[in-house]
């Protein structure tokens, strides 16, 4: 075991810390799940491509450093420490980035990867529909073949798509074998937001940020070049996305360990005499917590440099930090006492830590993985 | 940067493993709650899994190499405490191998193999009787001789940890504030890892369990009321497991914040273990209930180490003042 950074880490984090110090937006910028904070996100990226910060993990050819898992994380954790702003690239870069990396052609590489890096082109997840939500394997928008046009006619409905108002680009599954049980006969396809026959309508979510898309699909026509990883093979091509979705990518540890440093200073300036004195042990559960996920991570990191694909312990990941970050702005909102109730970003982060439960497959449905695939408790 | 163990220190825990499946069975755990003197050996002090473990040289591991031990470090024996903790071993391991012996083996050389058996106590001192040489944490930390010591014996929840305060001894010396303090921070990471370790065994028990019994025609372990309350067990050991192996690697390489580290893994495996206990039993239902099941004989080890050293909330404290008060 050893715990401490090579003198080249060291030098990676001055460099980023260098950077953001110096670049960061010094007023935070409006939310990005609005129209016009997420205009001034998209130039935030642009400004982080430039300066090849913007995908530190990726290839040099796609904008990249090639960094390593460690330097990724001590990425990471710089960020948050700054306070630079939310990724609204993330469903992009995070998400359907490792499955164009795993399943894609050169040819769509080479198209999708530069511009998402960027921010020229912006992704949504089109998996959720009215009637698949938890139960996802329960798509019913479809893809069928369309030989005179050369492709295949999307039809259906996507919902509670994040930013889909904003984005240009759509990735989801649909049914293309209507035949095929369940989790077979779907496809993984690329879409075009402004492809003839999409419709995407915005609507609020919880905090009040139009940051959920209806898109309905109606005939619209997608090309052959637009399916990833091959036709009816989109149930094991989305799944590579979703171990990224729940583990180590989208959610790193510095969030939590930015959100607990930030929750510590909340606490001091509070000073112990005005707050409640259960609170004390509250808040120091929470920093435990968010160290434990930093070293849980540093040991999932140690296993997957030794050649161990991160698997399902990705559901254990999920449910932890989801809850931790429910918890640390709970006991933030306690810690304000009657002054909770007003608008600030604890409140604002609170709203948004209650998705985290939700998204990204429910904590129920990640428990029943835990319990049938860790565990190995019977499914029936 | 590198978070994990190395071939040999995982090859240590393997035997170790191996050698309390051997020694160890639930039915030594049993055994201990009514023999003389609550250890794995029956009647004779220092019983079976007791020598085993002395003869393959791990009594004496934090002892160093010219005092006959093996001159290894906290992260080489957190592992193999955990793996006591998972056996419910019913001998005084963490008081003796963290704590004690290498307090005592200048005077005693014999705890290196085991035949001079060393205890500790913060009060409550278990199997304190058996023992050759006593360790006092609180009040006035003393390292006594064991055999002319007056003891006032108590009963503990778990029957085979026999707790006695020390009430007086003729041979006795203070203890210094180093080795006070470094006794007591060694000590809590060893029940850290026991917890962990019994953690784990509920855990497996209980899946054990839930998947053979029937009822409404179906294993319990297939209804979503088992498998969140076991899912929640393993998210828990998940994120309790790094708290306690960091700390054994901080207290290794004396860092400054090794207390505080050390904290932060009793507070979670107190909690963790807590919870695994109450889990374990409700999916048993009423075998878990039952005297003569072996689930209890785990719950009531973690009950009592839970508290002991500092309960989560005072350890919790000590990361609070750590982190929170203005220095």
């Amino acid at each position: 075991m050893d715990l401490t950074w090579s003198p080249a880490e060291q030098e990676f984090r001055a460099d980023v810390a260098g950077w953001l110090q110096a670049n960061v937006p010094s007023e935070p910028l409006p939310s990005g799940d609005t129209a016009a904070g997420f205009a001034l996100h998209l130039e935030w990226e642009r400004k982080l491509f430039d300066a090849r910060w913007a995908v530190v993990s990726w290839p040099e050819e796609y904008g990249g450093r090639s960094a390593s898992l460690w330097e990724w994380l001590i990425f990471e954790e710089e960020y948050y420490r700054a306070g630079a702003p939310q990724r609204v690239t993330q469903n992009g870069i995070f998400l359907l980035a490792p499955t164009i990396f795993e399943f894609g052609t050169p040819e769509q590489q080479d198209r999708y990867l530069p511009t998402m890096a960027s921010g020229e082109e912006s992704w949504c997840q089109g998996w959720s529909e009215p009637d698949a939500g938890s139960d996802l394997a329960g798509i019913r928008s479809t893809a069928t073949r369309d030989d005179a046009a050369g492709g295949w006619r999307l039809n259906g409905q996507k919902t509670w798509t994040t930013r889909g108002a904003f984005c240009t680009h759509l990735f989801g599954l649909f049914r293309t074998d209507p035949s095929a049980e369940r989790h077979r006969g779907l496809t993984y396809f690329l879409v075009p937001l402004d492809t003839v026959g999409v419709t995407v309508r915005g609507f609020g979510r919880l905090d009040g940020d139009e940051g959920f898309a209806e898109v309905f699909f109606e005939d619209a026509l997608v090309t052959d070049d637009l399916v990833l990883g091959g036709i009816d093979q989109g149930w094991s091509v989305a799944m590579a996305t979703t171990g990224s979705e729940r583990g180590l990518t989208l959610r790193s540890p510095g969030r939590f360990m930015a959100t607990a440093e930030r929750l510590v200073a909340l606490y001091r300036e509070r000073g112990p005499d005005a707050v409640d004195g259960s609170l004390r042990g509250r808040v120091a559960q929470a920093y435990i917590d968010s160290e434990a996920y930093r070293l849980q991570t540093l040991q999932t990191v140690t296993r997957v440099t030794g050649g161990d694909p991160p698997g399902v312990e990705s559901s254990l990941t999920k449910v932890f930090w989801s809850e931790l970050d429910v918890s640390l702005h709970e006991i933030a909102l306690d810690l304000l006492g009657f002054e909770a109730e007003l608008e600030s970003p604890w409140m604002k982060g609170f709203e948004f830590a209650l998705s985290g439960p939700i998204y990204a497959g429910t904590n129920e449905i990640q428990r029943n993985v835990i319990a049938e695939r860790v565990l190995g408790l019977p499914r029936k | 940067m590198e978070f994990g163990f190395t071939e040999d220190q995982l090859a240590f825990r393997d035997a170790v493993r191996d050698l309390l499946a051997k020694e160890c069975p639930p039915s030594v755990v049993r055994a201990a709650w009514t023999n003389a003197d609550g250890r794995s050996g029956g009647a004779t002090s220092g019983g079976g899994a007791w020598h085993a473990l002395g003869a393959m040289g791990v009594l004496g591991a934090l002892v160093p190499e010219s005092a006959g031990g093996l001159g290894l470090s906290e992260l080489d024996v957190v592992l193999l405490a955990e793996e006591t903790g998972r056996a419910a071993l019913p001998e005084p391991f963490v008081e003796h191998v963290f704590v004690g012996a290498p307090l005592a083996v200048d005077d005693h050389p014999g705890v290196v193999t085991g035949d001079v058996t060393v205890t500790a106590g913060d009060p409550l001192i278990p199997w304190a009787v058996s023992a050759d040489v006593v360790v006092r944490l609180d009040p006035d930390p003393v390292i006594a001789l064991g055999t002319d010591a007056k003891f006032d014996a108590v009963s503990s929840v778990d029957g085979a940890r026999r707790l006695a305060r020390l009430v007086d001894a003729t041979e006795s010396r203070p203890l210094t504030r180093e080795e006070l303090s470094g006794a007591f921070w060694r000590g809590n990471l060893g029940y850290a890892a026991q917890l962990l370790g019994l953690s784990r065994q509920m855990l497996d028990l209980t899946v054990g369990y839930t998947v053979d019994r029937k009822q409404f025609g179906a294993a319990i372990g297939s209804f979503q009321a088992i498998k969140h309350q076991l899912a929640n067990v393993r998210v828990g050991i998940e994120f309790a497991a790094p708290l306690v192996y960091r700390a054994a690697h901080s207290l290794a390489a004396d860092a400054p914040d090794a207390a505080v580290h050390v904290s932060m893994a009793k507070a979670q495996t107190a909690d963790v273990a807590k919870l695994a206990a109450r889990a374990a039993l409700q999916c048993h239902g009423a075998i878990g209930y039952s005297y003569e099941y072996d689930l209890h004989l785990w719950m009531k080890r973690a009950w009592a180490l839970a508290g002991a050293w500092g309960d989560a909330a005072w350890h919790r404290e000590r990361v609070a003042r750590a982190i929170l008060d203005v220095k």
